[in-house]
């Protein structure tokens, strides 16, 4: 097990070392001159000399990256030459709202799409099941952003019950904060809980016509029985992978809805610095961003083989 | 009074009907067998007993056990095959819980049944150790899983039992072990015991009564060794035939000089990891040499996994050997360098006709793909050849427009027979050529071989575990283990005086002859 | 074919994505209006005679608009499937053919592109080279590689192993004859049920995009590009928005029934009934 661990670990190294390359070629190497570009055709010569010093791209090229990676790993992202603030700084402030609206709206789409794939497939072919499958057919074409707008309409413009967007920060009301986030999540959870509620019950009746049921029901359990004790553990391992990559997709999917609500998360920083061309501060938030899913992914391998005893002793992969 | 009575038994799945008009009954403490081919309905008749025919089947007819009728709810039907009826499947691999400890497995059976069993001792009359029980499912063979589920059934302390082809996936010696097993539990216990099996030998072993059972309909009924010795109907005396494997002898080319020499192959397999993480590679084949000589007819048998299919592939050129070498007529080869002109002298049939034709191409595409090791035929002797291959097979010429999907397994077995000929080999490699075909069709096939070997003077080489099988078609048997040839002789020899401890075992674990 | 159209779901799917498709096609040809006719005096129409579904902020025509937009999202999606298709199926049968180091790199390859989701590699390209409907096709391009080599090589896996491909094997066929000849006509029936939920997948993604601004650009029109501009507005006039958003919803359920259908009409196993049970 720690063997598996380690090796996912490293794998996990080497696919953010790989990212941070790939990021660090197209936002430094590519577009000629990164000062230049940054500052637009109009700069003084002066200007661009300043920000090149002050990107240090006088360096050769390996220098500099190893000096970004060297100053990630201690927490220095560079410094914004537009807001002039440090990117660290900045990216941990939009991760106070992006963080907490990917895990509001995972932990609803999991409390919503988990039970409801259990219920359709329990009574599969019955009204019930076509009800929920109709929904979550309907729920998965819905795109997030514009349920989030039907969702204002309702809940903010007719109803009143909460804010239409923007946010109050959690230090000044944390309720206020709260509230301004619920809308949002629910937006995004939507088509998350119907891709859950689909792929739970696809598995869970995979798992029915598995032979260990039979074998769980001669010993004396009914089909309900038997799949409630033996079917969902093991439904659960295709459910568990697409839980990690839906966490993964809930925080590149905030950047959209953040638009909806006037958020001032992680999408609304970058946008702000791809228009202003911070190229430092892009390519601090996507690498940000980057780490954020690859490690979502990490400890999805590694849940998956504390469920399932056959991976942990699987030596390859 | 009878302990289980089936009458008037039919399932339907929508308009087809599986099973029909089934009836028989067993008394307490007797050992009944059920025959039948693949598609023959035995498996339902046995679902339909427990109650767990699959959704959508339509059963009626009447199934009493101790006189009354089966309980309509779920829940007290679930219960009562839980304490009364344990049952032992045919698939070993899959019917165990891959997530659970087998102990737990066990201790949930005695849970729910309110049993008094204790899960060591459970593991102790099924022939496995305490520690077997912290093990999960993957952890074991498919010899021991099937004991674990021996041990499961055992649990609530059963009147029957019911095994469904409990050995069929399991390999010789194994199966044996584990039809001793069953055996001596129900002597122990005074069981009740439903057998299940294609198998005549297998029935015929275990089972005091015997049912045939053909397209839904069970065809014939009475004592095991009335039926075996004088088979009434029709499909059973055909069923009876095929088991016995009779070949009739026919006047065969003599046996010419060396064709094939394999010298000290040895074939490592890499276990996974890298650098310090790698593992001991997994030796699958160790220093083995024989030769086969013109037109001779070699057996290779030996237990599964004891390397006889890795050392098939590398002669016929689709592995390669880490060391050692393989001669074809004197042009050396290590397996997948074989080069092309020496293709077309060997051919492969392969185990499973159902996986060995492209489904997606004409039967005539597929048989003609061998063709392209002679470029120098044209269109023309390209079709002769294909005609002449699938007309040698008892086959007809319209047939070659079609696709697999329309074909029996035995009508496949001939194709993938007309396809490893189309080249007109010398050596012809057959890996356990009748052991994925139904009994009836096994002695067709197998009859095919010995015809074709006759009227072509084909050299074969024959990889099986089917020692019946053996006896009937070769001249000489190599008997192999863990990567050795641990010994050689005529077959008339070999089966009556085994010297090495596995042939003694695979002789010793063979089934009597039936009637 | 008989067989195909047997599945109701697979026609009403089929039927209603052919349908917005001639819709989108006649845009090409034919609209009620120019969509760039911008006519301030016009604008905020209810549905009319004139036009159909009413004018937006811009006084442009509604029905025009959804026309030309569906015709983008569909061509956005496409390309990108294309894209998926052209390098991951090659990739993932290549996986399977040679195994070994080339199986490893491309499940490598795969793992490292799943941690781009599409939003990300269409930051890095706008940062690059501005916005437009091309980094939306790019974008959800590499985004569909990883998943169509996944496909490709479960799919091929899983028929390599039967012994038709070790028979092309003796009868000499090379690796790459192997994948063209045996492993790629058994899965094509994967690839195009794959392709069919990647297409709404991608329809989805173009109007994540161009909502944001990093997708199609003005005066083109894309279905998301419609709901960017009733954004500013929504709260007054919701029929800006919910005119797109429906039509999203609806080509999107309507691809998404004919995949499900496409994948009930070939499963096998769904075919044949279950062999278990009969033996």
């Amino acid at each position: 097990m720690i063997l598996f661990a380690l090796r996912r670990l490293f794998g996990f190294a080497v696919t953010l070392l790989v990212a941070a390359i790939v990021i660090f070629w197209l936002l430094d190497l590519l577009p000629g001159d990164p000062a230049q570009f940054m500052l637009g055709i109009n700069a003084t010569p002066e200007a661009v000399a300043r920000l090149r010093g002050q990107m240090g791209l006088d360096a050769p090229a390996h220098e500099r990256f190893i000096g970004w990676i060297l100053g990630m790993l201690q927490g220095d992202f560079g410094t914004s030459y537009t807001q002039r603030a440090p990117v660290a700084e900045l990216i941990g402030g939009r991760l106070g709202v992006t963080l907490p609206l990917a895990v509001f709206a995972m932990v609803i789409s999991m409390a919503v799409g988990l039970p409801l794939g259990i219920l359709a497939a329990r009574r599969r072919g019955k009204a019930l099941d076509t009800i929920i499958m109709v929904t979550a057919q309907t729920g998965v074409a819905i795109p997030n952003f514009w349920f989030g707008m039907l969702l204002t309409l309702l809940f903010a413009v007719t109803l009143r019950w909460l804010p239409p967007g923007g946010f109050t920060p959690w230090n000044e009301d944390s309720g206020a904060a709260l509230r301004g986030l619920v809308l949002p999540s629910l937006a995004l959870a939507l088509p998350q809980a119907s891709i859950l509620a689909r792929v739970m019950r696809t598995a869970l009746v995979d798992v029915t016509g598995q032979d260990y049921i039979r074998t769980a029901r001669a010993k004396g359990l009914t089909m309900g029985e038997a799949v409630w004790r033996h079917g969902v553990r093991n439904a659960l391992l295709p459910v568990l992978t697409i839980l990690g990559l839906q966490f993964a997709y809930l925080v590149a999917g905030t950047i959209i809805v953040e638009n909806v609500f006037y958020l001032p998360g992680l999408g609304r920083l970058i946008f702000t610095a791809i228009s202003e061309r911070d190229l430092i501060l892009v390519r601090g938030a996507t690498i940000i961003l980057v780490v954020t899913v690859t490690a979502t992914m990490l400890l999805t391998d590694i849940a998956y083989a504390l469920v399932d005893p056959r991976l942990r002793e699987r030596s390859t992969m | 009074m009878s302990l289980l009575e089936v009458s008037g038994l039919s399932v339907r799945f929508g308009q087809t009907e599986a099973v029909s008009d089934v009836s028989f009954s067993l008394q307490r403490g007797e050992r009944f067998g059920i025959i039948g081919e693949s598609g023959s309905g035995k498996t339902l008749t046995a679902l339909a007993v427990t109650g767990l025919l699959p959704e959508g089947a339509q059963m009626s007819g009447a199934i009493r056990l101790d006189e009354r009728p089966q309980p309509r709810l779920e829940h007290e039907m679930a219960r009562l095959r839980g304490k009364r009826i344990g049952m032992v499947f045919q698939e070993p691999m899959t019917a165990l819980n891959p997530l659970m400890r087998v102990k737990d497995q066990i201790a949930e059976s005695i849970r729910i049944n309110l049993s008094e069993a204790h899960v060591p001792q459970l593991l102790r009359e099924v022939g496995l150790e305490p520690e077997h029980g912290e093990r999960y499912p993957h952890q074991l063979s498919g010899g021991q899983r099937q004991r674990v589920i021996i041990a499961m059934a055992m649990a609530s302390e059963p009147d029957i039992l019911i095994a469904d082809e409990p050995t069929s996936a399991l390999d010789l010696i194994t199966q044996r072990k584990v039809l001793d097993l069953i055996a001596s539990i129900c002597d122990r216990r005074h069981m009740t015991l439903l057998f299940i099996s294609h198998d005549l030998k297998a029935v015929g072993a275990l089972c005091s009564r015997v049912a045939v059972m053909h397209r839904g309909r069970l065809v014939e009924t009475g004592k095991a060794a009335s039926v075996f010795a004088a088979p009434r109907q029709a499909y059973t005396q055909k069923l009876v035939a095929a088991s016995r494997f009779d070949i009739r002898p026919l006047s065969r080319p003599p046996i010419g000089t060396t064709l094939l020499e394999v010298d000290r192959i040895t074939r490592d397999y890499r276990q996974g990891g890298m650098g310090p993480w790698a593992r001991k590679p997994l030796r699958a084949v160790d220093g083995v040499s024989f030769s086969i000589n013109a037109a001779e007819c070699l057996a290779l048998v030996g237990p599964s996994g004891c390397g006889k299919t890795t050392l098939a592939r590398i002669v016929v050129g689709l592995d390669r050997a880490t060391a050692g070498e393989v001669r074809l007529e004197g042009q050396r080869h290590h397996g997948s360098d074989l080069p092309k002109a020496l293709r077309r002298d060997m051919s492969l049939v392969f185990q499973d006709p159902f996986g060995s034709f492209n489904p997606r191409m004409t039967i005539g595409n597929s048989i003609a793909e061998p063709l392209r090791l002679e470029p120098e035929l044209d269109a023309r002797a390209q079709r002769a050849r294909l005609e002449e291959a699938v007309e040698a097979v008892g086959l007809t010429v319209p047939m070659l427009e079609r696709y697999p999907h329309e074909f029996s397994g035995g009508q496949r077995q001939r194709l993938a027979i007309a396809r490893a000929l189309v080249t007109r080999p010398k050596l012809v490699v057959l890996d356990e050529p009748v052991s994925a075909l139904d009994v009836s069709v096994r002695g067709e096939v197998l009859a095919l071989l010995a015809r074709l070997q006759a009227d072509f003077g084909l050299t074969y080489l024959i990889i099986s575990h089917d020692l019946d099988m053996i006896r009937a078609m070769a001249d000489r048997v190599l008997v192999m283990e863990a990567g050795r040839i641990v010994e050689e002789g005529r077959p008339g020899e070999i089966f009556v005086h085994p010297q090495h401890r596995l042939t003694r075992e695979l002789v010793a674990a063979r089934l009597p002859e039936i009637g | 074919m008989r067989r195909l159209l047997s599945h109701p779901s697979l026609v009403i799917g089929l039927v209603a994505t052919v349908i917005f498709l001639v819709i989108g096609l006649l845009s090409l040809v034919w609209t009620p209006y120019p969509i760039e006719q911008i006519d301030i005096g016009r604008r905020y129409l209810g549905p009319s005679a004139a036009h159909w579904l009413g004018t937006d902020n811009l006084g442009r025509d509604l029905a025009s608009l959804l026309m030309s937009g569906t015709w983008t999202s569909f061509l956005v999606a496409a390309v990108a499937v294309a894209i998926g298709v052209g390098l991951g199926v090659p990739l993932g049968l290549a996986a399977v053919a040679w195994g070994g180091a080339v199986e490893w790199l491309v499940l490598r390859l795969t793992d490292f592109v799943f941690a781009f989701p599409a939003v990300i590699v269409a930051i890095l390209i706008t940062a690059l080279i501005g916005p437009g409907a091309i980094n939306a096709i790019v974008a959800i391009g590499i985004f569909n590689i990883p998943v169509f080599a996944r496909v490709a090589r479960g799919g091929a896996l899983s028929i390599a192993t039967l012994d038709f491909v070790a028979a092309g094997r003796l009868a000499g066929l090379g690796r790459a004859m192997i994948a063209w000849r045996h492993l790629l006509p058994n899965i094509m029936s994967l690839i195009i049920v794959q392709g069919t939920i990647q297409t709404s997948l991608g329809i989805l993604a173009e109007a994540g995009l161009s909502y944001i601004g990093l997708g199609t650009q003005p005066p083109a029109t894309s279905l998301g590009l419609m709901l960017r501009d009733a954004q500013g507005v929504f709260l007054i006039h919701p029929w800006l928005t919910l005119v797109p958003g429906l039509a999203i919803v609806l080509i999107v359920i309507a691809l998404n029934i004919a995949g499900d259908g496409l994948r009930d009409a070939i499963d096998p196993r769904l075919r044949q009934g279950n062999p278990n049970v009969l033996a």
